[in-house]
């Protein structure tokens, strides 16, 4: 069981303040989504969170230690983080591209046999192990996503941060990755924070739901009370209404207007 | 064996065979009689023109390849070499102002130590004009202006030159030959060499974890802090030595890295190696070819990489215009 707090994070860009107090505490075991419109903050809180970005005020532990604190390599192997809209500048097979998820673990020799079992592993469990001779620069959008997700999961992290992930996915596979943070955070025990722009997807997969709006928390709890038409109102400037779905509570967008 | 340990072992072969060939090539031909015959007059040509030379082609080639696959692994950007981007013309910069201040007598470790400076400084400001979002475009306009920087600095060295010796030295100089090399100064440029490829080599899971961009390669861990000092020292050694020995040779670690890359794979880490070698194999085989070009005087070996080195450089150009765009 782990912690990772935030403590009234503060951070301003330009002079602009984007992260505006934000005290949030995850546990690991859940899955957490956390939503909001575009330039609420998300993003840079969710780098904050990871040990990637230094707040302009305040501090976020990991189990009571400061993550900037701690060493980059012992922090690389707790934390994994999948950046938006993520990078992949070498035409490289997809197999090598989930390797260096191996980054902290690698000594001198190279990828030992651990490795290469937890690379096998990631690739299963992401479903892309048939992707693995391909090169990542000819996958499409959705089956590099899904290679870059299995890059997260190849370091075995206790804590999965990840940025837009689902993002480009088919329903299909968008399910299948919410089942798969599911499965991580349910039944092995890790913590799983996302950010998202689905709100039926985030409701179906998230046991928490944090709202943000203008770099501040509008709403945090269960989808069903963090979903509700106010908040939507207030964030997106939007009507809605949840209707309950065969999967799940159903966020159906009526129109513009609170 | 994978294709990438076939690719070495080929290119170990090359660089091999090309030393036998290059202690035997020139204008006089030396067969392997003459190398164990000390009375010979042949043997002095051999072990005091051509062994110097082979080995300085050998280590300059490999640092060239080397610098050029980590500044293309670091920058994600398959342009960069420090020919190309104005790093060896920065250390000549520096060689030439010692060469004119001290008007050529300078100690051969004042210049060596000169030309690092330059390479580094050279570096320092490529990373630090193309930012943190390194587009192709901006890397390249941040080496144009170095180039040019440099090109003004040796313009008015030369200009402003005491003597019309110094100024055929150091245009002489700046063509890049190893004609004439002593042990001597590969006794000087291959330690520097050898330093600068083990840091390179030491930032090479740095390099391999930047494929997923700065934010991804930190999320793993890797300090780039640590890894730009340790690339920028690396390359002003490795560069910067061997632009103090052999003067401005351009375009090999341009040429290298890209031919490598569908052999080895296009792991930034896992292509240091390759390309240094590869470097080596490209130089001998360079320098060779200038040896045996029927022409009054010997062409110069930095003037043929360029002749040679432009058009490549435009072609890999044409082919990424679309990334660029």
């Amino acid at each position: 069981m782990s912690t990772l707090s935030a403590h009234d994070i503060q951070v301003r860009l330009g002079g602009k303040p984007v992260v505006a107090g934000v005290a949030a505490t995850f546990q690991s075991g859940t899955v957490t989504a956390i939503l909001g419109p575009n330039g609420a903050g998300k993003s840079t809180l969710l780098a904050c969170l990871a040990g990637l970005r230094k707040p302009g005020a305040g501090h976020v532990r990991l189990d009571a230690v400061d993550v900037l604190s701690m060493h980059a390599r012992a922090r690389a192997r707790r934390i994994g983080f999948i950046p938006q809209t993520p990078e992949v500048a070498w035409a490289v097979e997809a197999r090598i591209l989930v390797g260096l998820g191996r980054t902290p673990f690698i000594g001198s020799s190279g990828l030992s046999l651990e490795d290469g079992a937890a690379i096998d592993r990631a690739m299963e469990a992401a479903g892309v192990t048939e992707l693995a001779d391909r090169d990542v620069t000819t996958l499409s959008g959705g089956e590099r996503g899904r290679v870059l997700i299995a890059r997260a999961l190849a370091g075995d992290p206790e804590w999965l941060l990840a940025d837009e992930p689902l993002t480009g996915l088919d329903p299909g596979h968008q399910l299948d990755a919410g089942d798969l943070f599911r499965a991580m955070a349910h039944e092995q025990g890790r913590g799983v924070i996302v950010t998202l722009h689905d709100l039926s997807l985030a409701a179906r997969i998230a046991d928490r739901i944090i709202v943000m709006a203008a770099g501040k928390v509008l709403a945090d709890g269960p989808p069903a009370e963090a979903l509700s038409p106010e908040v939507m109102a207030l964030a997106y400037g939007v009507r809605a209404r949840v209707i309950e779905g065969a999967g799940g509570p159903l966020i159906e967008i009526v129109g513009r207007g609170g | 064996m994978s294709r990438r340990q076939t690719t070495i072992a080929a290119l170990i072969g090359l660089t091999l065979l090309l030393s036998m060939v290059s202690m035997a090539a020139g204008r006089v031909w030396a067969p392997f009689s003459a190398w164990t015959d000390h009375s010979d007059p042949r043997w002095a040509i051999i072990f005091e023109l051509r062994l110097p030379r082979t080995i300085l082609a050998i280590g300059v080639g490999a640092a060239l390849g080397m610098s050029g696959a980590a500044m293309q692994g670091y920058t994600r950007n398959p342009l960069a070499d420090p020919g190309a981007l104005g790093v060896s013309s920065m250390a000549a910069l520096g060689a030439v102002l010692t060469l004119y201040l001290g008007a050529g007598a300078a100690e051969p470790w004042v210049i060596a130590g000169a030309a690092m400076i330059g390479a580094l400084i050279a570096v320092m400001l490529l990373l630090a004009l193309s930012g943190q979002a390194s587009s192709i475009v901006t890397f390249i306009l941040a080496g144009v202006i170095l180039q040019t920087m440099a090109g003004a600095g040796v313009a008015l060295a030369l200009s402003l030159a005491p003597n019309p010796w110094a100024v055929n030295e150091i245009i002489n100089w700046l063509m890049g030959s190893l004609a004439d090399r002593s042990l001597g100064e590969v006794q000087m440029a291959l330690p520097l060499i050898a330093a600068g490829c083990v840091m390179l080599m030491f930032i090479g899971r740095g390099l391999d974890a930047l494929t997923l961009g700065e934010t991804g390669a930190r999320s793993l861990g890797v300090n780039m802090t640590a890894t730009r000092w340790t690339l920028a020292i690396g390359v002003a050694l490795t560069a910067g030595a061997s632009v103090a020995v052999t003067g401005v040779i351009g375009f090999v670690g341009l040429i290298v890295p890209h031919l490598l890359r569908p052999l080895v794979g296009a792991r930034p880490g896992g292509l240091l190696i390759p390309s240094a070698i590869g470097g080596a194999v490209l130089v001998l085989a360079a320098d060779i070819a200038v040896r045996l070009t029927p022409a009054a005087g010997e062409v110069k070996l930095g003037v043929a990489m360029a002749v040679l080195g432009g058009p490549f450089f435009f072609a890999l150009l044409l082919s990424l215009r679309r990334r660029i765009a």
